[in-house]
């Protein structure tokens, strides 16, 4: 199993809410951009990774039971979106990281894919 | 118990407020969290529809000890061809629409896989009307 807390070193990572939660654990990561297909996911106990920095990837999180994301390349997360974040016990971690880095960096220290 | 939310057509800072306070509610009434991750995600989905699409919608939410059935109709441009809009990679969605993450053909399928019972219709230039069920003994 992995922490978030690992997640956060290993790839230098910001945290912007959610400290309370980095002792947690998670097994699976899935990385979109496409929020559509974020909802047809059905896995619990996942990372989302994404370069989609709007309000609709923290509504999109919380309709699917998800609980941290990961935002890649130093997107900036807003106010409005970090506000709505807490509301729902969200994570938000920000990477300065590739998408493509961050899912090889993360596959390394155990996380699974979905499909 | 039955509630309604008015959903504001292109304003998408607020999509997903109606499916939000559903979810609140479904989560106090201690609904199985499968059944409320199934509806509030066809809802959502509805939702972001309406914002993309129409000028306006309302969303009724009725809640049954047995079912939660969904009502959201709106006033729009309506769909011309049903089966087409069913089916999954089809899509009219602006460029404004696919930069927030969504546009893709995948929401009209993807509500009508989380539902136990899905009604669509519409009429050009008027409006969509989508029907929703889902059973809340069902898991």
């Amino acid at each position: 199993m992995t922490k978030i807390a690992d997640v956060v070193d290993k790839l230098n990572a910001r945290v912007i809410c959610g400290e309370k939660d980095l002792s947690r654990e998670i097994s699976f990561g899935f990385a979109s951009d496409l929020m559509s297909d974020v909802l047809t996911i059905d896995t619990e106990n996942l990372l989302l990774i994404t370069g989609l920095n709007n309000l609709q990837t923290i509504r999109t999180s919380e309709m699917s039971d998800i609980s941290y994301i990961l935002f890649v390349r130093d997107k900036k997360v807003t106010p409005e979106m970090k506000e709505l974040a807490c509301e729902n016990n969200i994570t938000l971690l920000v990477c300065s990281y590739s998408m493509f880095k961050t899912c090889s960096e993360l596959s390394k220290i155990g996380l699974k894919p979905v499909y | 118990m039955d509630f309604t939310f008015n959903i504001e057509g292109g304003n998408f800072s607020k999509a997903g407020t109606a499916s939000s306070e559903v979810k609140k509610i479904l989560k106090q009434l201690n609904v199985n969290s499968k059944i409320i991750k199934r509806t509030v995600v066809s809802l959502y989905e509805a939702e972001v529809n309406v914002v993309a699409h129409a000028f306006e919608g309302v969303m009724n939410v009725d809640i049954q000890p047995d079912k939660i059935t969904v009502l959201i109709e709106d006033k729009g441009p309506g769909i011309p061809d049903i089966d087409q809009a069913m089916v999954e990679g089809y899509s009219t969605a602006t460029p404004q629409v696919r930069e927030m993450g969504f546009g893709a053909g995948m929401g009209l399928p993807n509500i009508k896989r989380n539902s136990d019972l899905f009604k669509i219709s519409s009429q050009v230039d008027v409006g969509t009307k989508l029907e929703i069920v889902n059973y809340l003994n069902s898991i």
